[in-house]
């Protein structure tokens, strides 16, 4: 096996080796290396266009719904490579679950899209049972307990986002992918969010993108600066890994420049 | 604190009255521009009115229960109905539902989900767009030399199968069409939201894509369907007619549309005044089934 060889760190839940993204011959994002840690939160951050969301999508497979996306380098979980031939997408997203940037739930009851996701990866429990423990450690309960049967439409955009990761936890990931979970709400429905993502992290290995720094300094234990610059010869911006450390490292005392410059509101 | 406003430049007109005033040229102007554009929207719809209208009032009278249950006379006899056509229309449209729509949607869902936009689908689409515009009766001589020629179904020639296939190659391309675009308004978000929680392909199209498109699909379909059951030229030849009620789906059938190409050139005035009654019968269903397509496409925005 092609993966043996690499040690990986038990706490390390997912690891990215020499990483390179790009979209046809357009290289989107270059050269990261990464072990991200088990059971804790993760921020990506970083300037518009500089490929965090690209890294993101990249962990679960997603980018593969994109034609003409191609990753070189590793993506190492659970000692396989995710990128392995022999590797099936549908298992991998089973296992690494995702919230996008804006709610997307299915158009059925808000029930139906809890259990969706649970029958499909072979739930044979209890569904009832499973529904309320999702929507409780979403903090969605309260509002939906009284509507299960409702279109998911039905709720407010902070609900759905809600409902969206209720969703995710009830198929039990071990690893849930957030894009901007917040963006498209108000402060409140995102505090909300965010006390959800506290209580989620004791069971669950968060990743998240944010473009809203503060948000990173609450939630994220860890946190990874991309940035993006021309390179010579390039077409357009081509985004990198900067810098990955510990949320206050990279907040109180960043090794590298650009850091500063874009947590101290500078440029970006 | 005083503003001095400068003095209108003379080279624009006075100032004027803010009230609207109808003799001014461009108000005129737009007045005779509306006129003309209502008088063409009035010239269009009026055939629609005329034939609506002279329909009606020729073929409603006709109207009663032995129109629905008894068989059209021999020549120079009066009375009878079209109860055979009704029932042989009725039959051919659904042989020719039940080919072309899971022919069709399997072929819109390959072209939306399946097909990554290589030469193979733009070459399907381009074909499904031609095939569209193909005459109907084209369709018909297709089929004649395909199966009624060659007596393909047990040495049967003329056929109410015959028939339903030459209205599903009909009714393929809007079912393909409507299938491809109504899944390509379903937001990209859906799909990934499936992924991400583990669905396959398969499952993702089945269980989300498809219901979520099912509203345009199901309009597409009724006005296919709308469409197939007042087509003449390509049974003419396939489905053929019969005085009879219908033997079988391999036997010749009578259809309202081939009964009025029939009789309403016939010299005897009961079989005139039955054509004239198919027609009454085959204008409301195509008009109800315009009506439920209209019905079904709204039920999404609700």
């Amino acid at each position: 096996m092609t993966t043996s060889s690499t040690t990986v760190a038990t706490d390390v839940c997912m690891s990215l080796q020499d990483v390179t993204i790009s979209y046809g011959s357009f290289e989107a994002v270059k050269n990261v290396y990464m072990d991200l840690p088990r059971g804790r939160v993760t921020a990506f951050i970083g300037p518009s266009g500089c490929g965090k969301t690209t890294v993101l999508r990249a962990l679960n497979r997603m980018n593969d719904l994109i034609p003409g996306c191609t990753l070189k380098g590793r993506v190492i979980f659970d000692q396989h490579d995710l990128y392995d031939k022999r590797v099936d997408p549908v298992e991998v997203r089973r296992r690494i679950g995702m919230v996008f940037q804006k709610p997307n739930p299915f158009p059925k009851s808000i029930y139906e899209n809890i259990a969706f996701g649970a029958r499909i990866n072979g739930y044979r429990g209890d569904m009832d049972e499973l529904v309320e423990r999702s929507l409780r450690k979403a903090a969605v309960w309260d509002e939906c307990k009284d509507k299960l049967q409702e279109s998911g439409f039905s709720l407010s955009g902070g609900q759905q986002q809600r409902l969206c990761i209720a969703r995710a936890i009830a198929t039990e990931p071990e690893v849930i992918l957030m894009d901007e979970p917040c963006s498209a709400l108000d402060p409140i429905s995102t505090l909300k969010i965010e006390e959800t993502m506290h209580e989620l992290k004791r069971s669950y290995t968060i990743i998240i993108v944010t473009h809203n720094m503060q948000q990173a300094v609450r939630v994220a234990d860890m946190t990874a600066f991309f940035n993006a610059e021309a390179v010579e010869g390039g077409s357009g911006k081509v985004g990198y890994l900067v810098e990955f450390n510990n949320t206050e490292n990279i907040f109180n005392s960043p090794s590298q420049q650009s850091t500063l410059d874009y947590v101290s509101g500078r440029f970006g | 604190m005083t503003v001095t406003l400068p003095p209108p430049s003379s080279q624009f007109q006075e100032r004027r009255t803010l009230l609207y005033q109808p003799g001014l040229k461009r108000n005129r102007f737009n007045r005779i521009c509306n006129a003309i554009a209502a008088t063409f929207a009035l010239i269009a719809i009026l055939p629609l009115f005329l034939v609506l209208f002279y329909v009606l009032i020729q073929g409603g009278r006709l109207i009663s229960p032995r129109l629905f249950t008894e068989l059209p006379p021999a020549p120079g006899l009066s009375g009878g109905g079209i109860g055979n056509a009704i029932l042989g229309t009725i039959l051919v449209t659904v042989i020719a539902t039940a080919i072309s729509v899971p022919v069709g949607v399997g072929g819109g869902v390959y072209l939306a989900e399946y097909s990554s936009r290589g030469w193979f689908a733009q070459f399907v689409r381009f074909g499904n767009d031609v095939l569209a515009g193909v005459p109907s009766i084209i369709s018909g001589v297709f089929i004649y030399g395909l199966i009624v020629a060659t007596r393909f179904f047990f040495d049967q020639s003329y056929s109410a199968m015959a028939g339903g296939i030459a209205l599903a190659v009909l009714m393929l391309p809007t079912v393909i069409k409507t299938t491809d675009e109504g899944l390509k308004l379903v937001p990209q978000e859906l799909r990934w939201g499936a992924y991400g929680v583990g669905a396959s392909r398969f499952v993702t199209i089945t269980r989300i894509t498809l219901p979520a498109a099912l509203t345009p699909i199901a309009t597409g379909v009724v006005l296919a369907i709308a469409r197939a059951a007042g087509e003449t030229a390509p049974l003419i030849f396939t489905a053929l007619f019969s005085p009879f009620w219908p033997e079988g789906v391999f036997n010749p059938i009578a259809t309202m549309s081939v009964l009025i190409y029939n009789f309403a050139i016939m010299p005897y005035e009961a079989q005139n005044e039955l054509a004239w009654a198919a027609s009454f019968v085959l204008v409301i269903l195509i008009l109800a089934a315009n009506l439920l397509a209209r019905w079904i496409s709204h039920l999404t925005k609700a």
